[in-house]
């Protein structure tokens, strides 16, 4: 009887402890497919092991997520963090005085020199850091068929773009598609984000999209690159137009196409067809770029006013920058890491080359990271246009996206 | 909407009888109608009024109170892709209005020659119109994609020539999503000119016979004009679905080949939700209002004559 009584009663006691500390934190995200739902996992598990508990409030489709989530910040009852891309969309809410900074969790969790500036950069606002970054995609990459390579007689990956068309004619000579296409205006502006970074330059593109100096659209650069961008057009199929990102995928995983120029997050449609990196397919970065296009999830907090729920954020902040959960995190999401000084041994050959691109400060920030969405969506609007419509001449594409800066 | 006044004249009638100089009021019938009058105006109108009044403001991701006066507007005007969304709402409305009223007409007047089957083909016409606009869309979607849709399917039959890739043109996209309107819509556009039909009066057709007049000009000088009423109706329920339209463009072509299907009502979600764009959206959206007032309320308004005028009131 005591032997049982002992035991009973120490679990009851944990039980009014855990109690007495109410660590329930409702997350709101929209990563609800497949691998991304594997890597919320990751965190909630390693969540809930710290003593927290996890309330998953996840809606399919970050603009529905969004659209939720800014109803309950106005009436008063947010959740206690939502992920969000580190950029505008949180800074905003951050100027308005609704969210939590966690400065003092974050640097406890990750030591100096860990992060890079420019990542560090767009999580703090005056001096304090916000949001509790997950991992980042790059953009600017281009997947391959390695079978489609070798029928076409291409032996590596194009370095530049003279090298890339010379390749997309040899495939088209062997009567496959070279590029398979995603036809949506945001797929559209990736691939031309990619190419804006290999004429103007790393320098530029900070400067462009970072510090808004639209002089830079203005240089014979930035023109080379809407030409470059042109040429696209003639190596892409009928069907290209509307294409969702995962069909245009599936072309290359078939061998129907040569490549597919996107972010690494389409990596998980081809380890889902049972693909490996480096053997059934391979993975540059776009040509004439060496540096990632980084686009940063972070973690981000509101202001709930509830002193158990602050407690929880600062936990979940921690366990979201505990090395190991950014390493099993980012493996099943397909990003990078945002820590350089974690086991990078279970990533595979295409996420081992953007870790050290990372540890190599090689990165420049998506405009998403820094553009309010509304210049984005304009971007968007402006590059869709000129891609569908040949007879767009490249000034007036020119002056369609400088006029996008004007969104505010 | 509700009318009050067919729910006035049946409580108002004993209230009449009954005054002996005290005022009865209809109070069940007050109370009844409470509600609807309080969602009427808590929910339409207070939302329309306040949809108004950020478009006056400078709100992005968040709604302010900063006066801005016109400046989203300008800011709307200024902006490429609303005036193309507003140009293609114009193809859009002419050919989908146009197209649904023909083509209803004539599967009505095909239904209404006494074809046998005559309800299974009432069925089958009107069976497009219970589906949601998404499913048209998608439907439509893949039926006109080059590479797997009719023209893939043609082609792999022999018929190498056949060419149908409407939705991958920038010049003919807006058409395929007028097609699939047309489709969708026809058959509610025949039910109600199939009710005018059949309230024409049997002497007239025996009368036309005598004279000899062939049946096309009778429909086209004696049975058409008869039918304004119902024309009159189907005319705005397809203008104002026209306008509101956003989930067949959405499902159908995205807005593309470029923007060479968006429409307003797809600007204006977008600027809402994906660009937080507060400001900007509630601009369209009130100009989008303006504009359905424009042509509704005339209409609305001759319509009124027109019964009045039938009654023998004016």
């Amino acid at each position: 009887m005591r032997r049982l009584l002992l035991p009973s009663l120490t679990a009851l006691l944990l039980v009014s402890t855990a109690q007495a500390q109410d660590l329930t934190a409702e997350v709101a995200h929209s990563w609800t497919s497949g691998g991304e739902a594997a890597a919320v996992k990751v965190i909630s598990d390693a969540f809930n092991a710290k003593g927290g508990k996890w309330v998953d409030w996840s809606v399919a489709g970050f603009e529905n997520a969004n659209a939720a989530y800014v109803s309950r910040l106005l009436a008063g009852d947010p959740p206690t963090a939502k992920t969000a891309v580190a950029g505008p969309e949180v800074t905003e809410l951050v100027a308005q005085g609704l969210m939590n900074d966690i400065d003092a969790a974050f640097h406890q969790a990750v030591p100096d020199g860990v992060v890079p500036q420019v990542v560090l950069n767009a999580i703090t606002v005056d001096g304090k850091v916000y949001m509790a970054p997950t991992g980042i995609h790059a953009g600017n990459w281009m997947f391959y068929s390695k079978p489609v390579f070798e029928k076409a007689g291409i032996t590596a990956a194009p370095k530049t773009w003279d090298e890339f068309f010379a390749a997309m004619d040899k495939i088209k000579a062997a009567g496959i598609t070279p590029i398979a296409w995603g036809g949506q205006s945001w797929q559209e502006g990736i691939v031309f984000h990619g190419v804006v970074l290999s004429t103007i330059g790393n320098a530029a593109y900070a400067k462009l999209y970072t510090d808004k100096d639209l002089a830079v659209i203005d240089t014979p650069e930035f023109a080379q690159a809407v030409k470059t961008f042109a040429r696209l057009r003639d190596y892409v199929d009928a069907g290209a137009p509307g294409r969702n990102w995962n069909d245009a995928t599936a072309m290359v995983i078939k061998d129907e196409a040569g490549v597919q120029l996107l972010s690494d997050f389409i990596k998980g449609e081809f380890t889902t067809a049972g693909e490996v990196a480096g053997t059934d397919y391979g993975c540059a970065l776009t040509p004439g770029t060496d540096s990632l296009i980084s686009l940063a999830d972070a973690f981000t907090f509101p202001k709930t006013g509830n002193a158990d729920k602050d407690k929880a954020q600062v936990l979940l902040a921690e366990t979201v920058l505990d090395p190991t959960v950014q390493a099993q995190f980012s493996v099943l999401k397909g990003s990078v890491p945002i820590r350089t000084d974690i086991d990078t041994s279970g990533f595979d050959s295409c996420a081992q080359e953007a870790i050290g691109l990372v540890k190599q400060d090689k990165i420049v920030l998506d405009a998403a990271m820094t553009l309010s969405p509304a210049i984005n969506g304009a971007f968007k609007d402006a590059i869709g246009a000129f891609f569908a419509d040949p007879s767009m001449s490249v000034e007036a594409f020119i002056g369609q996206y400088k006029a996008a800066f004007a969104n505010g | 909407m509700a009318d009050p006044s067919a729910a006035r004249s049946p409580a108002s009638g004993p209230a009449r009888s009954g005054a002996t100089g005290r005022l009865r009021l209809p109070v069940a019938a007050l109370a009844a109608l409470a509600p609807a009058w309080l969602i009427i105006l808590v929910v339409y109108l207070g939302t329309t009024v306040w949809t108004v009044q950020l478009s006056l403001t400078n709100s992005r991701m968040l709604p302010s109170n900063e006066f801005a006066g016109l400046a989203q507007y300008q800011r709307l005007f200024g902006t490429a892709r609303w005036s193309i969304s507003i140009h293609n709402l114009v193809t859009f409305g002419i050919v989908y209005v146009l197209g649904a009223l023909v083509v209803g007409s004539l599967l009505a007047i095909a239904v209404d020659r006494r074809v046998r089957f005559e309800s299974m083909w009432r069925t089958v016409f009107l069976y497009p119109y219970a589906l949601s606009f998404i499913v048209t869309g998608l439907m439509w979607q893949w039926l006109m994609n080059p590479e797997i849709g009719i023209q893939a399917t043609m082609r792999a039959a022999g018929l190498g020539w056949f060419t149908f890739d409407w939705t991958t043109r920038p010049d003919m996209a807006i058409y395929a999503v007028s097609l699939a309107g047309i489709w969708q819509s026809a058959g509610l556009v025949m039910v109600l000119m199939l009710a005018g039909l059949r309230g024409i009066d049997a002497d007239l057709w025996r009368a036309t016979r005598i004279e000899g007049i062939p049946m096309w000009r009778t429909y086209l000088t004696i049975v058409l004009p008869q039918l304004g009423p119902s024309l009159a109706t189907a005319f705005m329920l397809l203008t104002m679905g026209a306008v509101r339209t956003f989930d067949l463009v959405v499902a159908l072509t995205n807005g593309g080949p470029g923007q060479s299907t968006e429409v307003p009502a797809k600007f204006i979600m977008d600027s809402l939700f994906a660009r937080q764009d507060l400001g900007l959206a509630t601009a369209g959206a009130t100009v989008m209002l303006v504009t359905v007032m424009a042509i509704a309320v005339p209409i609305l308004y001759a319509r009124d004559i027109w019964a009045r005028r039938r009654s023998g009131r004016l």
